[in-house]
C-alpha cells in the first residue's frame, strides 16, 4: 500500500471546502432545480450556508464526536449538513431515506446520534417513530417545512431557523477552533452497510480514507473543477458520498440535485453531466425505454436506427478505445453520429459524459456495449463501503464488460487460495463502529480486508474478474462448482427478466426463480394484444412463460460453453408471482437479492422445482408501502428447460 | 345585518375564524322543479365544509349557486359580510372563489403548466397589445404568475408532468391538475365538486392529504361535495346534508352521523 501525499493544508473535508472557496469562490458548487428553475450556489455562498448551519448546531449544543443522522433525498442543504457537522467535530451519519422505521431506529440507537437532519415531513415522521423504540434525539432539524408547522417544536427546528440562530450566535470562534482541530485521522463519516445478512454495520471512514481516495481516483480519470455530476443516488451510499462530497470537494466540481426523484431523467437531460455514475439498472431502464420507443417508430426511422446501431456496435467500442478503424468505417460512424448517436445521446442526457461508471452489480454485455458503441465512455469499477468505494476500476481504453478493471491507485490486491479477493488500500476503513469482533474478522492486523467476493486476476490483461460472492460459490452434490450469480446475471441481461435466483448448492442440478420486468413484458403484451389484469396474471401467461423458457435455454447453452461452470445449467424454472422487494426483506435496500431469505420464504416452490411437479399452489405474505400486510395466492407453472449435456467432463471446483 | 361567530381552534390546531359566506333562504327553480328549497347555511373562515346527500339532492346546484353559475330565485348570498348581488361566474371568481368540476374540465391539448396558468387569468391585467408583444407589464406579469404556479406545482408534487399534455395523464393526476388550476387563482373559498370520484384508495389518500395541506398551508376555506363518507367524515369540520333539495342536517361529522333523518335519507325508509 502506498501512502498518498495530500499537502499540509489538507487535513479534512472542511479544509477542502476552504480551499475551494479560495480557488473557485464564484464558481457554482451546488445546483438544485426548484420551482422549475435551476438555483445555484457558488462555493462562497455554500460555505456561508454551511458555516451558518454549523454555528446553529453549536448553538443547539452539539458536542465534539456527536453523531448527526442525515436522511432525505439528495438536496444541497443535506450535503451542507454533512460538512457542517464535520466543521464542528461531529460525525455525519447518512441514512437511507426509504429505510423502514426499525432500520432507522437501529442506526439511531447504535450510533447514539443526538441530532438529525431530515429532508421533509415523511423523514421527520420516521425519525419520531424510530425514537419510540428508545433512541432519543436531542434535536431534529428539517429542510422542507411543509406540513410540519403544527408539530411540537420543543426539540425540532427548520434548517433555516437553525441557520438564523447560528448567524446570530457568537459561536464562530468555537467553530473555527473545532475545524482547526480536525486531522486526517479524525472520522469523516460513518456509513451503515446494508448488509446482505445480519445487522447493518457502521463503517467508520477517516478524513484520510476519503480524501486520499478522492484525490487518487480524481487524478485517475482527470476529473476537474469544470465537471458536472448529477447527485441522485442515495446519500447513505458510500458512492454518493465519495462522488458528491469527496471528489467534489477535492476537485471543486459542481453537484447538481434533481427536482424530485420522478424528474431525474429530465434533469439529467438539462444538466448533461460530464461525470456520471449509475447502477446497471438505470442503464438497463434507459435502454429498455429507447428500444420500446423504437418499436413504435416509423419504418424509415427504425431502419436508420437499426442500420447505424449495427455499424456502431462493430466500430464504436474500437473507436472509443483508440484502436485503428478503416477510413470508410470512420466516415460512416460520423454520419451515424450526426443522424442517430448524437440525438440519441442527447435524449438520454449523456451527450457530455466524459467519464461514466457503472458498479454495484454486473452489467449485461449487450447493455454495456450499446452505450460504448454510442461513444459514451462507460466503464466499470469494483468496490465496497469498507474500501471507500474503490478497489479496481477500468482505465480509459481498456474497457470490457466481463472484467472490473485494474487496482485503483494505491490499492493492493491479493487472491486467497479459496479464490476470495483481498485488498489493502489508503481507503481501507478504520473500523466497524462499536463492533471490534467484526472489525477483527474482516480486517487483519496487516490491513488486508476480505471482500467476500470470489474472483481471479486475468493473466493476459491484469484485470480482475469477479465470479460471485465467495459464500455463494458453493458445490453441487457431484462436486461441481456452483456460481449462482454468474448464471443469474446472464439471465438478467434479457430485458424482460428483472431478477433471477438460482438454487443448486448441495443438489445434483440447478433450478431457478425468475422475476419478469413489468415494464418490458407489459409493453410487449400491449403490442401483442395480450390482456392481463395483474402482475401475477401476466407472469403466468403461457406466451410469457414460453419466452422465458427460450431465454433459459439460451443461457444454458452459453453456460455450457464454460466447462468449469457447465453444471450450473438450469434444469427447471418458474416465474414468480410477485416482484422481489426490499420491503418484504427479499432484497437489500441496494436491491441485491437475499438468497437465503428467498430460499426460506419460498421453500415450497424450491421443493416443487426439485420434486418434478408441474404446478404449485402457494400463498405469500406481502407488505404494502404503508406497512400493512396482505396475502398473495397463486398457482405457478413449472417448466423444464433444455440442458446441454456435458460429455462426462466434470470439472472440480477450485479447491 | 351582523354575522358574528366566535373564532375557535380545532382539535388539530387549525384556527377557524368568522363567517366567510352565509347563504340565506336559497331557493332555486328550473321551471316547475325546485332544485333547492329554502336552504340556509354558513361557511366559516378556514374551515372544511362538506355538502353531502344522495344523488339528485341538489348538491351541485348548491355549489353552482355559490360560484355564481346559477342565480337563485329567492334568498341571499352574503360573502365577507356583504350581500352579493346577482353576478356572473367570472365576477365571483374575481372575488376569490375558485372551483373544480365533477367531470374534469381541463384543456386536454395544453400542457399541465399552461392549464394551471389559466387559473391566473383573473389576476392578469396587462392589455392585449402588451400581451401580444410580450413586453413591459405582460412580461413582468408572466414571470410573477409563473413563479406562483411553480409553487403550486411543487406543493402538489406534479413537477414530473409539468410539460406533459393533459390528455396523456391518468385520471387521478388530471384531478390533481384541476385542483392546481383552482389554487392558482389564490382563492379564499375553494369549491371542490367530488374531488375523489372514480379514484382508487391510494389516489383518495393522496387527494385527502392535499386538501388538508391546502387548507393548512394557505388557510384556504374549502367547500366540497363528496360521496365517499369515510373521506367526508375524516376531512370536514362541518357537514351539510341535503335530500330532495332540502337541508336535512347540519353539524359536525359526529352530529350528522347520528341524525335520524340523515340515516333515513341514506338507508331509505318506507314511505306510507
Amino acid at each position: 500500500m502506498t501512502a498518498i501525499a495530500l499537502g499540509d493544508d489538507v487535513r479534512s473535508v472542511p479544509h477542502l471546502l476552504a480551499r475551494n472557496v479560495a480557488r473557485h469562490a464564484a464558481k457554482p458548487a451546488y445546483r438544485e432545480k426548484e420551482f422549475g428553475i435551476w438555483q445555484s450556489w457558488s462555493w462562497a455562498e455554500a460555505a456561508d450556508e454551511i458555516d451558518a448551519l454549523a454555528m446553529g448546531l453549536l448553538a443547539l449544543g452539539a458536542d465534539r464526536g456527536d453523531h448527526v443522522a442525515i436522511t432525505g433525498r439528495n438536496r444541497p442543504a443535506l450535503y451542507w449538513a454533512m460538512v457542517a457537522a464535520q466543521k464542528i467535530g461531529c460525525i455525519p451519519v447518512p441514512l437511507y431515506q426509504d429505510a423502514a422505521v426499525e432500520e432507522i431506529a437501529y442506526a439511531l440507537e447504535h450510533s447514539g446520534a443526538r441530532f438529525a437532519v431530515a429532508g421533509d415531513q415523511e423523514m421527520v415522521d420516521k425519525l419520531i417513530d424510530a425514537q419510540a423504540d428508545g433512541a432519543a434525539l436531542h434535536h431534529v432539524i428539517y429542510v422542507d417545512p411543509r406540513g410540519l408547522r403544527r408539530y411540537d417544536h420543543t426539540a425540532m427546528s427548520s434548517l433555516a431557523d437553525v441557520q438564523a440562530k447560528g448567524r446570530a450566535s457568537n459561536t464562530r470562534a468555537e467553530m473555527e477552533a473545532r475545524t482547526q482541530a480536525l486531522t486526517l485521522e479524525s472520522t469523516c463519516v460513518m456509513l451503515y452497510t446494508s448488509g446482505t445478512t445480519g445487522r447493518p454495520k457502521g463503517v467508520v471512514l477517516s478524513n484520510y480514507n476519503v480524501i486520499a481516495t478522492s484525490k487518487s481516483t480524481a487524478e485517475f480519470d482527470d476529473l476537474r473543477a469544470g465537471d458536472e455530476v448529477l447527485a441522485y443516488l442515495p446519500m447513505a451510499w458510500v458512492g454518493d458520498f465519495i462522488f458528491s462530497i469527496g471528489q467534489a470537494m477535492w476537485t471543486g466540481f459542481c453537484v447538481n440535485c434533481p427536482e424530485s426523484p420522478d424528474t431525474m431523467l429530465t434533469d439529467l437531460r438539462e444538466i448533461g453531466p460530464t461525470y456520471f455514475f449509475a447502477p446497471p439498472r438505470v442503464f438497463e431502464g434507459q435502454l429498455t425505454t429507447v428500444m420500446i420507443r423504437m418499436e413504435d417508430a416509423g419504418r424509415v426511422k427504425k431502419w436508420l436506427f437499426d442500420h447505424f446501431m449495427a455499424h456502431a456496435r462493430r466500430t464504436g467500442p474500437a473507436l472509443l478505445d483508440g484502436e485503428r478503424v478503416g477510413a470508410l468505417d470512420q466516415l460512416r460512424y460520423r454520419l451515424g453520429d450526426l443522424l442517430v448517436y448524437g440525438p440519441l445521446k442527447n435524449t438520454l442526457g449523456l451527450s457530455r459524459v466524459r467519464v461514466g461508471y457503472t458498479a454495484g452489480e454486473a452489467i449485461g454485455p449487450e447493455i454495456f456495449d450499446f452505450y460504448r458503441s454510442l461513444g459514451i465512455n462507460l466503464k466499470q469499477l469494483y468496490g465496497q463501503t469498507e474500501a471507500t468505494v474503490f478497489i479496481t476500476q477500468q482505465p480509459d481504453g481498456q474497457v470490457r464488460s466481463d472484467t472490473v478493471g485494474v487496482p485503483s491507485p494505491g490499492v493492493e490486491i491479493r487472491i486467497a487460495d479459496s479464490g476470495e479477493v483481498f485488498y489493502r488500500s489508503p481507503g481501507t476503513f478504520v473500523e466497524y463502529y462499536k463492533n471490534a469482533d467484526s472489525t477483527a474478522s474482516t480486517k487483519d492486523p496487516e490491513g488486508w480486508v476480505a471482500t467476500g467476493d470470489a474472483g481471479f486476476i486475468e493473466e493476459r490483461s491484469g484485470h480482475l474478474r469477479i465470479i460471485d460472492r465467495a459464500k455463494d460459490v458453493g458445490k453441487m452434490s457431484g462436486g461441481e462448482m456452483f456460481a449462482p450469480k454468474y448464471v443469474e446475471n446472464k439471465l438478467k441481461f434479457y430485458p424482460n427478466i428483472l431478477e433471477a435466483v438460482v438454487f443448486g448448492a448441495g443438489r445434483d442440478r440447478c433450478v431457478a426463480f425468475i422475476n419478469i420486468d413489468l415494464n418490458a413484458v407489459g409493453n410487449w403484451a400491449e403490442r401483442n394484444n395480450i390482456a392481463y389484469s395483474s402482475y401475477q396474471e401476466l407472469s403466468q401467461h403461457p406466451r410469457v412463460l414460453a419466452q422465458i423458457e427460450e431465454h433459459v435455454n439460451a443461457v444454458n447453452e452459453s453456460v455450457a460453453e464454460d466447462p468449469m461452470l457447465a453444471a450450473c445449467q438450469i434444469h427447471r424454472f418458474l416465474v414468480l408471482h410477485k416482484e422481489l422487494d426490499a420491503d418484504d426483506g427479499e432484497m437489500t435496500r441496494t436491491r441485491k437479492v437475499r438468497r437465503a431469505v428467498v430460499g426460506d420464504k419460498f421453500a415450497d416452490l424450491v421443493g416443487a422445482l426439485y420434486d418434478g411437479s408441474d404446478t404449485i399452489y402457494t400463498e405469500t405474505e406481502v407488505t404494502y408501502e404503508d406497512g400493512r400486510k396482505g396475502k398473495l395466492r397463486a398457482t405457478l407453472d413449472i417448466r423444464d428447460a433444455k440442458v446441454v449435456p456435458v460429455e462426462g467432463r466434470r470439472m472440480e471446483a477450485a479447491e | 345585518m351582523k354575522d358574528t361567530v366566535e373564532p375557535y381552534v380545532t382539535q388539530d390546531g387549525r384556527a377557524i375564524g368568522g363567517m366567510l359566506m352565509h347563504l340565506r333562504g336559497i331557493t332555486l327553480r328550473f321551471g316547475g322543479v325546485e332544485a333547492i328549497k329554502n336552504i340556509s347555511f354558513d361557511i366559516r373562515q378556514g374551515e372544511i365544509r362538506a355538502i353531502i346527500g344522495p344523488n339528485g339532492a341538489g348538491k351541485s346546484s348548491m355549489l353552482n349557486v355559490i360560484s355564481g353559475f346559477y342565480n337563485p330565485q329567492e334568498g341571499e348570498v352574503w360573502f365577507r359580510g356583504e350581500r352579493r348581488p346577482p353576478m356572473k361566474p367570472y365576477q365571483v371568481a374575481r372575488q376569490g372563489v375558485a372551483r373544480t368540476f365533477q367531470n374534469i374540465a381541463l384543456f386536454e391539448g395544453m400542457s399541465v403548466l399552461d392549464n394551471i396558468m389559466t387559473g391566473r387569468l383573473t389576476q392578469m391585467k396587462a392589455g392585449m397589445l402588451a400581451q401580444a408583444l410580450w413586453m413591459g407589464r405582460a412580461e413582468r406579469e408572466e414571470i410573477e404568475h409563473r413563479a406562483h404556479v411553480e409553487r403550486i406545482i411543487d406543493f402538489l408534487e406534479i413537477q414530473s408532468i409539468r410539460k406533459t399534455p393533459v390528455s396523456r395523464l391518468p385520471y387521478g393526476l388530471k384531478k390533481r391538475v384541476e385542483l392546481a388550476r383552482a389554487l392558482a387563482a389564490e382563492p379564499d373559498l375553494l369549491l371542490l365538486d367530488e374531488p375523489m370520484a372514480g379514484m382508487n384508495v391510494e389516489e383518495k389518500e393522496d387527494m385527502s392529504r392535499f386538501i388538508l395541506d391546502v387548507n393548512d398551508e394557505f388557510g384556504t376555506t374549502i367547500a366540497l361535495i363528496e360521496h365517499d363518507m369515510g373521506v367526508v367524515m375524516d376531512l370536514s369540520d362541518r357537514v351539510v346534508v341535503m335530500d330532495y333539495g332540502r337541508k336535512i342536517g347540519d353539524g359536525t361529522p359526529a352530529e350528522v352521523r347520528n341524525n335520524q333523518e340523515v340515516i333515513d335519507a341514506y338507508l331509505g325508509v318506507a314511505h306510507d
